[in-house]
């Protein structure tokens, strides 16, 4: 049941006292970066000042803006011939960003990547399909390394080209896959489209989602349609990839390894802690890293932790599934919405399809909602279309309190999304 | 009784409806009588075609989403009046149009409708002997 049953079953106790020793030591670490040196110094704070977990919250936040200041290897806190794997993010929206593993880092993200995939019952003679892009993006090679570990055959699939993969499903007798979830959608359509029945067809039982925020509903419609238990997975190229949080057999919450983070939910506006069990912004700070441990990292994503005991055995927290990022917080007539809470609602009508689009428009000063939502099947009576319409803007306005226009569209009209899907677009012209 | 008339989901911007004309006339399927309504949130066309089963097929291919069924059809004589008796008979039944669009063909009156209750309907046309139309008479008539 635990691939590493004394960290796993560690009491809450336990716990933070592995965590107090491990903080210690890495800050030892930081002060080896001129960034954190600079940053206590600036603060009039020493590593000695810190003596408890509580103590912590002396240390200021850092930033993705700070790993862009300090790229490509100012936050490095070993000697660089000890850094044997960098990944870097995309760039898109500015600077690239770098994170670097020693061999000790690497290695103990092999081990949290199999503790994951162990505690949903994979075990050595499965066969794990890997759909991430490998490359810079961590969720390929993040897995690839951490199913090697656990002693499975690993099926580096990477992403696209849906046949292959579907192929390799039944040809190497896949029974495990990470996709993303709005993948897994596309999966099971080009699957009907061949012929193929995942039940009948196919050894798959256990599928691996996370990489993009979903709903309960859209993970049982996935279990559903590929007849398959599905776990979310949460991770972030910043904190080493996958294999972060994760979720046991419960289905109720991933369990954050906290041998690995110190786990803290802040207010994203204020910054200060919220109380206990509300959802504000996840920050983490690294215990368990060499290369670059980065102090109450502010993922920008957004969950809370679980009140009460998980019945698994393990005291590590769960957070709740992710709710979104605090930069898609969507503000509209002052009211915050997440397109999370949108795609709870449309996935509650069986007449809908899986992909939406929310834009936002604005004329004069009035902020305008609009949400395209494929539907399921053609259906030819107008009269039906706009009672459907009118229940869907009903519900939505009770979760989000403003009124969106509602579009219904045919099914494919809403680009095919392969990779992380856009679902907001905001068209907003700033008003002066 | 009955014609098979395909039904497509259209958007004003998308370039749907030329694409759909592109193809039945690629496919030399030919269009016998089409409507489409201006509401503001989605259109739906409606065809009656030479071969609905091949069109649909042909949709079908192109990935677009379409669906057929089947309507009633029924000629009238080419005189004022004739729509109007038809559809008296067909109101005291107690049956409701759902929708309903005509044309002309080979000099025939031809009114296209679907209502609230098939069965009642069918009744009715039985019962008054009223001309109806299956898609052999119709394509007889092109």
């Amino acid at each position: 049941m635990y691939l590493h049953k004394e960290l796993e079953t560690l009491t809450r106790a336990e716990i933070e006292k592995l965590q107090l020793q491990r903080l210690k030591t890495t800050l030892g670490r930081c002060m080896n970066t001129p960034f954190y040196r600079k940053r206590f110094a600036e603060n009039n704070l020493k590593v000695e000042d810190i003596k408890s977990l509580e103590d912590l919250q002396k240390i200021p936040f850092t930033t993705k803006q700070d790993l862009r200041d300090n790229y490509p290897f100012g936050l490095a806190a070993v000697p660089m011939e000890e850094v044997v794997r960098l990944h870097s993010s995309s760039g898109t929206t500015g600077t690239p960003t770098v994170i670097l593993h020693t061999q000790h880092d690497l290695d103990e993200w092999a081990n949290a990547v199999a503790r994951c995939l162990y505690m949903v019952g994979l075990r050595r003679g499965d066969v794990f399909q890997n759909s991430s892009g490998y490359g810079m993006f961590t969720g390929g090679l993040g897995f690839q390394y951490g199913a090697e570990r656990l002693g499975m055959l690993t099926v580096p699939a990477a992403a696209g080209n849906t046949k292959r993969q579907i192929k390799f499903i039944t040809d190497f007798g896949t029974t495990a896959l990470h996709a993303i979830p709005s993948y897994a959608g596309r999966l099971h359509e080009v699957m009907e489209e061949m012929g193929i029945d995942p039940r009948r067809d196919t050894k798959l039982r256990t599928l691996i989602i996370g990489a993009e925020p979903h709903s309960e509903e859209q993970r049982r419609r996935i279990e559903e349609m590929l007849g398959v238990k599905a776990y979310n997975s949460f991770g972030m190229s910043e904190m080493c990839g996958p294999g972060v949080a994760f979720e046991c057999t419960e289905q109720n919450g991933l369990h954050i390894w906290e041998d690995y983070y110190i786990v803290e939910i802040v207010d994203p506006v204020t910054l200060e802690p919220v109380p206990e069990g509300e959802v504000g912004e996840l920050v983490l700070t690294t215990i368990n890293r060499e290369a670059m441990p980065l102090l109450r990292y502010r993922t920008r994503d957004l969950t809370r932790v679980l009140p009460g005991d998980c019945p698994c055995g393990r005291h590590h927290k769960r957070l709740d599934r992710m709710k979104g990022r605090s930069d898609d917080m969507m503000i509209l007539k002052g009211v915050n919405i997440f397109p999370i809470q949108i795609e709870t609602i449309l996935m509650q009508f069986k007449e809908l399809g899986n992909e939406y689009l929310i834009t936002l428009t604005n004329e004069e000063a009035n902020d305008l909602m609009t949400v395209e939502v494929e539907l399921k099947d053609f259906c030819d009576d107008y009269p039906k279309l706009q009672a459907l319409t009118k229940e869907i803007t009903r519900q939505l306005k009770d979760e989000i309190l403003i009124t969106p226009i509602v579009r219904l569209v045919p099914k494919g009209t809403l680009p095919q999304q392969e990779g992380k899907a856009v679902r907001v677009k905001d068209l907003r012209k700033t008003l002066i | 009784m009955t014609v098979h008339q395909i039904s497509i989901f259209v958007e004003n911007k998308s370039g749907t409806l030329l694409k759909v004309l592109e193809l039945f006339k690629e496919a030399k399927i030919q269009l016998i009588a089409s409507t489409i309504s201006d509401t503001v949130e989605y259109g739906i066309y409606r065809i009656i075609c030479s071969e609905p089963m091949r069109a649909f097929e042909v949709l079908k291919a192109a990935g677009i989403s379409s669906n057929i069924s089947e309507v009633f059809a029924i000629t009238l004589d080419n005189q004022p009046g004739r729509a109007a008796d038809a559809v008296k008979n067909i109101s005291q039944a107690g049956v409701a149009i759902s929708y309903l669009y005509s044309f002309l063909l080979g000099g025939k009156g031809i009114l296209v409708f679907r209502t609230d209750d098939a069965e009642r309907t069918k009744a009715v046309i039985a019962e008054t002997g009223m001309a109806s139309l299956d898609d052999k008479a119709l394509l007889s008539l092109i």
